[in-house]
Formats: structure tokens, sequence, C-alpha cells
């Protein structure tokens, strides 16, 4: 973890609700995708978390959805504005487990961190499928991105306005894959619990405290005892996973 | 002795600065960000008899200048702590700490305390008696001044250390819990806990905390702590621990002027990690500004 001083640099409107941010300062403590940020805004308590859409050299590209008071705050944001931010947060994907044929499935704003996870997995020399889900054509970000990286990439929407008509697990049915990598709302990741054939990581989104450990605002009951979803996650096995319903 | 340095129980700390049960883990998060040995001390996360999970998620709410949590109690249980927390402490704390420790029943209360009660590494026993996330104990010990003077009588008889109460703000004459506590043998009081609150999701019309209450704190509830700390340091003749809300070395200062010894930063630790450190840092300009000398001098300063 390190607390530091980051400058934006860009603060670009994506669809209707999403923005990608980039901000430049020092991500050394950036070790994994996966992990998130934690980023102190002016009149708001709490810190707001915000998952790692990309990180290299010294610019950290976060995508964010609005979604309450902090992303509305952080989308009027402008260049040069800079903001405290925590790094080095979460433990973030494994990327060894993934076989030659990893698929990679993100939901909404569940996509980003799947980014630089695909990019460090196609320099692995792995063959990488990602598969995008949303819920209508005018809410797509991030296919072309995942295309530049030379990922196949397949776009499911819930109203059949592009690509794939259905959810992620629609298109999964069409995939070869070795292992698996999600990010999404709740009901994605439990549709892929059971619809999946093999082992997999998935990253969980809790209300946080701190967001680093400290607070137990954020734990949960896995196979293997209590974890925070800040520090011992958000990544999490599918095998360790114990669903709270 | 330094400027900064202050007297609690007998044990002298190099500065009055305490992070606060529940928002420092056992130490080891903050470690990595700067050396903790520079904190008068630390009170570790509220120790149970048994292991415990706590409530269920959401357990956090934002609020304005503050937060509520519900975290219930979560801790593995004092064999645990004693058998793999301590151990792990002692390589990045040096310094006596706070046990903090909480209980369902009077007996809970004296096993877990006569059990960290006997390891060296522990300077100070803080007993909650505050806590308002848990059915069936924590703060129902602390909203009734026989009930809080039974845990004290029942810890003092099995422990040597200092025993510290940590009392509820939620209760109508906090005053008299603290007489109570003092006179069944307390060694220091401890307060404000976080006050009872609630928020509802405008969205979907429901609390936003799983367990729907939590305990507010943050900066807006520290004139609250201001007010208590004054009212009970005036009534009691031991040591008074403030805490509630604290952000800045200037808070120290003004609940060390109401009545405090020593101060406890509680929420101020998740939101800036460098919180405590920070204040300690600050503490000798602020003094500096308003003409204090030493620390140990201005404790009940405000008449």
């Amino acid at each position: 973890m390190k607390q530091s001083i980051f400058t934006i640099t860009e603060n670009t409107q994506l669809t209707a609700t999403v923005f990608r941010m980039k901000l430049k300062g020092d991500v050394s403590d950036i070790t994994s995708s996966g992990q998130f940020v934690n980023i102190k805004l002016d009149g708001l308590y709490l810190r707001r978390p915000i998952s790692v859409c990309d990180c290299e050299d010294d610019v950290l590209t976060l995508i964010y959805k609005v979604v309450g008071k902090g992303t509305e705050q952080m989308a009027k944001m402008q260049a040069g504005e800079k903001l405290d931010i925590l790094t080095g947060l979460g433990n973030g994907y494994n990327t060894e487990l993934s076989g030659d044929k990893p698929v990679l499935l993100g939901g909404g704003v569940g996509v980003p961190p799947l980014y630089m996870l695909c990019k460090k997995l196609i320099a692995q020399g792995k063959a990488v499928s990602v598969v995008l889900g949303f819920n209508t054509k005018d809410e797509i970000f991030c296919e072309e991105d995942f295309k530049a990286l030379g990922a196949k990439v397949y776009v499911a929407t819930a109203d059949g306005s592009y690509g794939i008509k259905g959810f992620v697990t629609d298109a999964l049915k069409e995939i070869d894959y070795t292992y698996f990598y999600t990010c999404g709302p709740e009901p994605m990741l439990k549709a892929l619990y059971k619809a999946t054939q093999t082992s997999g990581q998935f990253s969980f989104e809790e209300r946080m405290g701190c967001g680093f450990g400290a607070c137990m605002g954020c734990s949960c009951k896995t196979v293997s005892g209590y974890k925070r979803i800040c520090k011992d996650g958000p990544v999490l096995e599918k095998e360790e996973i114990l669903w709270a319903d | 002795m330094g400027r900064l340095s202050v007297n609690l129980c007998g044990i002298e700390l190099d500065n009055p600065v305490i992070p606060a049960s529940g928002t420092f883990g056992y130490g080891y998060e903050f470690a990595e960000l700067y050396d903790i040995n520079e904190l008068g001390t630390f009170s570790f996360k509220g120790t149970t008899k048994d292991p415990r999970f706590g409530n269920p998620t959401p357990r956090i709410a934002e609020c304005t200048a503050g937060m509520i949590n519900a975290v219930g109690l979560q801790n593995p249980g004092v064999e645990k702590v004693i058998s793999e927390e301590l151990p792990k402490l002692k390589k990045c704390f040096n310094k006596k700490v706070m046990a903090n420790v909480s209980g369902f029943a009077v007996e809970d209360y004296a096993y877990t305390c006569e059990m960290l009660d006997k390891q060296e590494q522990v300077g100070w026993l803080e007993v909650n008696v505050s806590c308002p996330n848990v059915h069936g104990g924590g703060m129902s010990f602390g909203t009734n001044p026989e009930a809080a003077a039974e845990v004290t009588a029942a810890v003092k008889k099995v422990t040597t250390k200092p025993v510290i109460i940590k009392l509820s703000p939620n209760v109508t004459d906090i005053v008299a819990i603290a007489k109570a506590c003092e006179a069944a043998g307390a060694d220091g009081i401890s307060l404000i806990n976080t006050l009872l609150g609630m928020r509802i999701d405008l969205k979907t019309k429901k609390p936003v905390i799983a367990n729907k209450m939590g305990g507010f704190s943050g900066s807006a509830i520290f004139p609250v702590a201001v007010r208590m700390v004054y009212q009970v340091a005036n009534a009691v003749d031991i040591p008074v621990v403030g805490m509630g809300g604290v952000t800045t070395a200037e808070d120290v200062v003004e609940l060390m002027l109401a009545g405090a010894t020593a101060v406890e930063v509680g929420a101020a630790n998740l939101i800036d990690p460098m919180a405590s450190k920070n204040i300690i840092d600050d503490l000798p300009r602020v003094m500096d500004k308003y003409g204090i000398n030493n620390l140990n001098d201005i404790t009940g300063g405000a008449k």
C-alpha cells in the first residue's frame, strides 16, 4: 500500500454513465491486475474504491461508472486536478493458473479490471478470449481496446441490440477455454459459478470502510475461513467461494 | 520525559496518541506505511472469548463528516489472538499494547481479560462495555451503572494490569456509569464509543447496513466527545482516555483540555492511514502555537 498524490491528465466520457480517467503518479505499488485504488474526494468522508484498468510507466487508468456522489464528483474533474490515492490494494488476479486458453468475462463496469489482466496474459503468450456483457448497445465500451491487445472478443447484450443476444453465459457456450477470470454484478458471478466447466477466479465488490484490511467492514465467509474483500480479495478462487445466501 | 509524554495509569507514553480499537486491526497494515513504535500505543481489535465472524454485510455506511459501522466484533477469539496475533505484533511493535476486550456475559469478560492480563506485551486492558453492534452484550453492560460495575469488579478480581472501562455515549447519564466503574475499581475510563446511528438508501428504500443500525463515528461526533470527556473527567479521580472524531493535533489538545490524559484516534485512521502519525508529528507545532510547553500539564485545563 502506498499513499500518494496523482494528477489527472485525462477524463473522457465513454458512454452516458462511464468515464475513463488517466492520472500521473507513483504506480510502483500496483503489482497485479485486479487490484484497486482508494480515492479521497473533497467533502466525502469515505474514500472511493475503483479497480485498476491499466497502469504503465507512471500512468494509471481507471474506468468508472457514475453511480453516486463520489463518482459524480470524479466525472466533473478536469485534467490538472490532483487526487489523494491509496494504491496497491487487494490481491489481484493470479495469471499462473490460466492454462493456454483463458477466457475473461466482464459485466458492465466489471469490464475494466480485465483489461490489464488481458494484456498480461497475452504477453505471456496465451490465447485469450474476452466476453463483454452489457444491457444494451449504447452501454458498450472497451471492445476495440481488447481487440487491439489481440484477444478474441465476444460481446453479449441482454436486449440483443449488439453481438450475441443474452448474457455472458450464452457467449461462453461457444468458447473453448482452459480457465476463466471474471468481474461483474453478483447475479452474473453466480451464473458463471454454475455455468463454467473449469476452475477460475472471481472479483467481488463490497462496501468498504478503509480498503486496506483494518476495519473488517467488508468481510466474507469462504471455504478457507473469513476473508476481507479489500485485503485478502477482491479476487477469490472458485473453489473457496461460499455464496452468502 | 519529552514534552509530548504523558503517564497513563502508571505507564509512560511517549505521546498521548493511541489508535482506537477496530480502526487499527493488529497494527500490521499500518506498519507497512510507518514505524508504529512512533505511537503512544494502540488499542487492538476488540477481542472476545470465542471467535466471531460478526454481522452480515454491508457493514459500512457513509455520513456527512463520518461513517456508520456495524462490524459486530469480528475477531479470531482470545486464544488465537494470543497464539497468532501477539507474536506477529511483536515483530513490528516493541511497546506495551492496549488489549481491547468485549463479551456477552460477565464471565466472558473476566475470562478474556485474565488470559490477556498474563501476556507480557499487554500494558492495559480496555474493557468495552459499549459496543452498539452486538445483541445481548457489549453496550447492554455499559448502559446501566450496576452492570458496568459488575463487569469492572469481575475483571479487576482476576487481573493485575490497569483496567480501563470503555463507555458508550448512548446513555442518559454517563457520569453515573463512570462513577460506578470507578467505585468498582476501574483504573481509568475511556470514552466515547460510537453513537448509535442509521442510514436509509433512497433507491432501495431499505437500511444501508444489513444490521440496520450501527455506530456513528468520525469528525462529526467530536463535540459530543469533548462534552462527555469534560463531564466524566470532572466527576472521577481516575485517568480518562478521550476519543470520538479526533482528526487533528488541535483535537488532541482540545480533548486533553477537557480532561483527557491520553487520546484515541479512530475513524480517521481508516480514511487516512497516516492520520495518527501525522497528528503526532503536528503536535509540537500546535503546542508552540498555543503556548503549551508540556502536554502532561494541560489535562483538565479548561474549567
